[in-house]
């Protein structure tokens, strides 16, 4: 255990490294211009001695071998700059906004897990029945909806017409997100967690259904029911480990399709998350900011696919004892 | 799954006859058929409707469907179902182009990583897993950001993002056939290695790459749309469908819903109607998927 966690931590390493280099050469050859991203607006009020102190103080005049060398150290060592934007060091944007983002994707990612496995359950019981139709029906068309107008759509729904969930933003307004209480919060996080949730749904349904029928054609499954065994006693004692499995992998996968979800969710909710963050740096300019979110968003499509890993540990003995799976 | 077939009883979809007697093979090419009108109809319709609703008209603002505006109009007046028919074709097009350039390079990276092995594989296999580690919309606005934005930086974004699925796919067929024991006999019989590629293995790839390349473009046009609702990618000025619907949002809280629900519901149609021929094309080619 602790080599196979010493091991992922070392390839964690390789992964930021790589996403580093790859992230800052990229930014380093655009054509946007660093000093006049930072000064924005009040370009025509600068003076060319200005700019090249404001160059200066940021170091921009060094040659990008030298800038990205620096760069490196000060991520190594815990800093990871400023943000323009907010003013504030990346790190604490990155933990503020992560904090909103997480309970945003941890509802989405619990809905979307609980209702694709019971509806993928339902579909495979009685395969052809008008319910599986529906629900497959369901899966496919969502499969090719877009988020951001299924979340445009629920805001239109039961926001502006039914009014039963408020219009944007994760607080009602001038409460900041410490003071709000629990209700309030949970209030706000109902439709942006839907929109999110909703088309994870599908992908989950149709797999746990494909699984679920071919656990239903085994032979052990045969042999139970000729024992006796009801549909409902195969499918909790043999099938549910044989489903959870590929289900499990699917889940902790989706974390990275959560993340872009996200940024398309909090566009729409006007929820101050890290997807939101994201789109701001990159509309403006902000390189601190969407070089530090890039490798939080690598380190948290990491560590989901390292849960995975830890979680087909526990769940398949055959993984454990090393033997071949 | 055709939409056809889902709708008949148990027994036809389990592949035996259709409603009218017609075989899975006539029902695919059917479908194949329908779909592809949909899109030729689409097209017709966009120019046949020519620029006159995109002209601001503001006696005429935030009128709600009816005959003479079947979509309604937006808060300039202009109609909606102009400026959804001509944004979707708009969208269509820049994912239609960003899907095949994506595709082109994963099919040429996947064969490369096949046919070469060793090194080459190596990289590019860590290549795939080094996008496969990072969300896909943020890749996407950290590439269009570095190209400067706009729809240049939007699309060289998007089509050099899609690739690494089609990779893997690729390489993994290309290395099946390339260790199966026809192709290791045919090189013993003193095939060169450019023989054995162009007649063992492309039969294989190509339905792979045109299947793959179909089954792209939903992808492409969404991310896209994507894209450009959050500001990143086309111009404000351009009716696409992403533009549309980030203007619509401004104009939800009073009600005009018809501004945000067509365009998107437009936009799920074409791209499931992609889906479809996808699967349908796939389906043709690749007969062993047929009876899944």
């Amino acid at each position: 255990m602790i080599r196979f966690l010493f091991n992922k931590f070392l390839r964690l390493l390789l992964l930021l490294f790589a996403v580093a280099t790859f992230s800052f050469t990229l930014v380093a050859l655009s054509p946007i211009d660093p000093v006049d991203a930072y000064i924005g607006a009040a370009m025509l009020g600068i003076s060319p001695e200005q700019r090249q102190q404001i160059a200066d103080r940021w170091g921009l005049e060094a040659p990008p071998l030298e800038r990205y060398g620096r760069w490196l150290q000060n991520v190594a060592g815990g800093d990871l700059g400023r943000s323009m934007i907010f003013n504030q060091p990346v790190l604490t944007v990155i933990g503020e906004r992560f904090l909103a983002s997480l309970w945003l994707m941890m509802a989405a990612w619990l809905l979307s897990g609980v209702l694709g496995f019971g509806l993928g359950l339902l579909a495979g019981l009685r395969p052809g029945s008008w319910l599986d139709q529906a629900i497959r029906f369901y899966a496919y068309t969502l499969a090719s909806t877009p988020t951001f107008w299924l979340a445009l759509l629920l805001l239109i729904i039961f926001s502006v017409a039914l009014g039963w969930t408020p219009v944007c933003c994760a607080t009602p307004p001038g409460v900041p997100l410490a003071q709000a209480t629990l209700l309030q919060r949970l209030h706000h996080l109902i439709l942006p967690a839907a929109a999110l949730s909703i088309i994870g749904v599908a992908n989950i349904a149709l797999h746990t259904r494909q699984k679920l029928l071919d656990v239903l054609n085994s032979d052990y499954a045969l042999f139970a029911r000729a024992q006796g065994e009801t549909t409902a006693g195969i499918i909790w004692q043999h099938g549910l480990r044989n489903i959870a499995l590929p289900a499990i992998t699917l889940q902790f996968a989706s974390l990275s399709e959560l993340f872009g979800g996200s940024v398309l969710a909090e566009q729409v909710f006007a929820y101050p998350g890290l997807g939101e963050a994201t789109v701001q740096a990159g509309l403006r300019g902000d390189v601190p900011l969407l070089l530090g979110i890039v490798l939080f968003s690598a380190l948290f499509v990491f560590v989901g696919n390292t849960l995975a890993d830890l979680s087909y540990r526990v769940i398949d003995p055959r993984i454990r004892l090393g033997a071949a799976v | 799954m055709s939409t056809i077939a889902a709708s008949a009883p148990l027994a036809a979809r389990e592949g035996q006859r259709g409603r009218w007697g017609w075989n899975r093979r006539q029902r695919t090419l059917l479908t194949i058929g329908g779909c592809l009108l949909f899109f030729v109809l689409l097209v017709g319709a966009r120019y046949w409707i020519g620029d006159g609703g995109l002209q601001t008209a503001l006696d005429q603002r935030n009128q709600p469907p009816s005959l003479a505006h079947p979509l309604g109009t937006d808060w300039l007046g202009r109609d909606m179902l102009t400026r959804t028919l001509h944004g979707l074709v708009l969208s269509l097009r820049v994912g239609l182009l960003a899907a095949s350039i994506s595709a082109l390079i994963g099919t040429l990276l996947g064969l490369s990583a096949a046919i070469f092995g060793g090194v080459v594989d190596t990289i590019i296999t860590w290549l795939v897993d080094l996008f496969y580690s990072l969300p896909h919309l943020v890749l996407l606005i950290l590439i269009s950001f570095a190209l400067g934005g706009g729809l240049q930086g939007a699309l060289i974004a998007v089509a050099f993002t899609h690739w690494p699925g089609l990779t893997r796919l690729i390489r993994a067929e290309a290395l099946q056939v390339k260790s199966s024991d026809y192709v290791q006999l045919s090189a013993r019989f003193g095939h060169s290695p450019w023989w054995i590629a162009r007649r063992h293995l492309l039969p294989h790839i190509i339905p792979q790459f045109i299947v793959g390349l179909i089954l792209l473009f939903p992808h492409a046009i969404l991310h896209e749309a994507g894209l450009t609702f959050v500001g990143i990618g086309l111009s404000p000025h351009t009716p696409a469908i992403g533009i549309i619907l980030s203007e619509s949002m401004r104009h939800l809280s009073t009600g005009y819903w018809w501004l945000g629900v067509f365009p998107g519901l437009a936009l799920l149609v074409a791209v499931k109607a992609f889906d479809i021929l996808g699967e349908q094309v796939r389906t043709l080619l690749e007969p062993k998927t047929s009876q899944e």
